[in-house]
């Protein structure tokens, strides 16, 4: 049993990193259209966002299939939505800025959709940081708490895609019916539970 | 005003002889097959369709065009897509021939020219112009094209004419967003004020590259403003109007916040949502910095006595 699931967790973790070959080829044999650096770059933010649903479709799945032991899935999931951010972060400084920091400057302070990226970098860097057991075991409660705010950084994340287009939002749209969906289930089995529980205790003298 | 004459580039710094000569060659062949289908009459001469044209005065010297292979598959042609790719095929279905263009309003003698007669009056030249697209893009471009100014003056403008108004062609058939009426209200519109219309940088364009333009480019005729935001150089032009009244233009009336009337390239006022201090060139290699935009994308010299006395931060 343990053996299946060392590969099935090895063949996740090689699987996440397909979008970087697939992204390393088409820059090999000149893939990305007209305009290759924003291409890299939207592909990148791409694979962000999509790695944040399917960490965020994990429990979820928990729930549905009653299926034990995923949380080691959701973990490497959401640490490649940490690595595929911060390429994305380091697209937009190293291939598209050579690190030109005044113009970078310029760039972050007149432009309102680069602070929803930094927002939701941040608490994506947060939560990447406060992986490792110990720190776990330091944050306690917190911990939880803290995680809870993946679905602030989904939200700025996806508007920080909205707020750079100049008028065709299927995109981010999509995303975000994606996120509200994975929420809206989270939500209804919180509802669930809280009635359950509610049932449990008698109920007090009127 | 005094407007400077600039030095042309190389010829050969443009495009590779050869590919231009083969392309050429394929577009000979095809219109001996198809027997000038898909371009407008005067381009089915069976000849090179505009060589050694006269440099236009306002080329920049030091530009590198970029190569025709982006400027053909990177467009903003929001009547069939609203990517920059898919218009490249999209547009293919568009009828280009016969094509006429009305011109009318506050004018002495309106007109309705066949494309070929206006165009045979005009006197063509390569531009070598910038073009700086409000999204944060931008190109160089070796327009063909001929001066607006001397196609306004030979229908006479009436002293009350104070604002040029564009308006592109309305093809439902062929145009998928014309069709869902999505996004914006068409057919799409622009505008100049007269002052801006006259100004000897301003063109029309009919051709790139010395060939007649792409369809997803714009043909048969664009007009090209190269101090302003790419969205205000409106494509297939069918329509030119001179008013007394500032008219409504498509982006602006869209979003009047995020695109002004005047769209001129300038680096110190950003767009609402994003800066328009730097600018990435098509055609650059990756780690290259990005070009710092300029005020009225380095056409100040020129252009910027229009817009003497006003607050650019105002009139965006």
């Amino acid at each position: 049993m343990m053996a299946r699931i060392d590969k099935l967790w090895l063949t996740t973790l090689l699987a996440c990193l397909i979008p970087l070959a697939w992204l390393l080829f088409d820059i090999a044999f000149d893939q990305l259209g007209a305009n290759p650096i924003q291409a890299l770059h939207i592909r990148l933010g791409d694979w962000t966002l999509r790695f944040l649903c399917f960490t965020l479709a994990i429990t979820p799945v928990q729930t549905i299939t009653k299926w034990r032991g995923m949380t080691i899935y959701r973990q490497m999931l959401g640490l490649y939505t940490f690595f595929y951010a911060s390429l994305h972060l380091l697209s937009y400084l190293l291939v598209d800025h050579a690190f030109q920091w005044r113009m970078i400057g310029i760039d972050i302070i007149e432009s309102s959709y680069i602070w929803l990226g930094i927002v939701a970098y941040i608490i994506v860097f947060l939560l990447a940081i406060s992986t490792p057991k110990q720190i776990k075991k330091y944050l306690g409660k917190n911990w939880k708490k803290l995680h809870r705010f993946i679905y602030l950084a989904a939200g700025a994340g996806i508007l920080h895609y909205f707020w750079q287009l100049k008028g065709n939002l299927v995109e981010p749209l999509f995303y975000l019916i994606i996120i509200v969906l994975l929420l809206g289930f989270r939500v209804l089995v919180w509802l669930t539970n809280r009635q359950l529980s509610k049932m449990m205790i008698p109920k007090s003298r009127k | 005003m005094i407007i400077k004459t600039q030095k042309s580039i190389a010829a050969s710094e443009i495009t590779d002889p050869l590919i231009f000569k083969q392309r050429r060659q394929i577009i000979k062949s095809l219109l001996a097959i198809t027997g000038a289908g898909f371009a407008p009459a005067w381009a089915s001469e069976n000849k090179p369709m505009w060589d050694n044209l006269p440099q236009g005065d306002f080329t920049v010297h030091d530009l590198t065009p970029t190569p025709l292979e982006l400027i053909k598959n990177y467009t903003n042609y929001y009547e069939f897509a609203f990517n920059k790719e898919d218009s490249t095929d999209l547009a293919q279905h568009l009828a280009i021939d016969p094509w006429s263009v009305e011109i009318s309003g506050e004018v002495e003698k309106p007109t309705r020219f066949h494309l070929e007669d206006m165009v045979r009056q005009q006197t063509l030249e390569e531009r070598i112009y910038r073009f700086r697209c409000v999204e944060g893009w931008s190109m160089v471009v070796p327009w063909v094209g001929f001066s607006l100014a001397s196609l306004l003056k030979s229908v006479k403008p009436l002293s009350r004419a104070r604002f040029v108004k564009f308006t592109s062609i309305h093809e439902p058939e062929v145009m998928p967003n014309q069709r869902s009426n999505a996004m914006l209200t068409w057919p799409y519109t622009e505008a100049l004020r007269i002052d801006e219309a006259m100004h000897p940088l301003t063109i029309l364009a009919v051709g790139l590259y010395g060939d007649v333009l792409a369809k997803q480019n714009g043909a048969p005729l664009r007009l090209v403003v190269p101090w302003k935001y790419g969205f205000k150089s409106i494509k297939a032009i069918v329509k030119i109007e001179l008013l007394e009244k500032p008219p409504l233009t498509t982006w602006n009336q869209a979003a009047p916040h995020d695109y002004g009337f005047y769209a001129n390239v300038n680096p110190d006022v950003p767009h609402p949502r994003w800066s328009q201090n730097s600018e990435r060139q098509l055609n650059s290699r990756f780690f290259t910095p990005r070009r710092q935009t300029e005020l009225f994308n380095g056409y100040g010299e020129q252009v910027a006595s229009l817009y003497r006395d006003m607050d650019l931060r105002h009139f965006f």
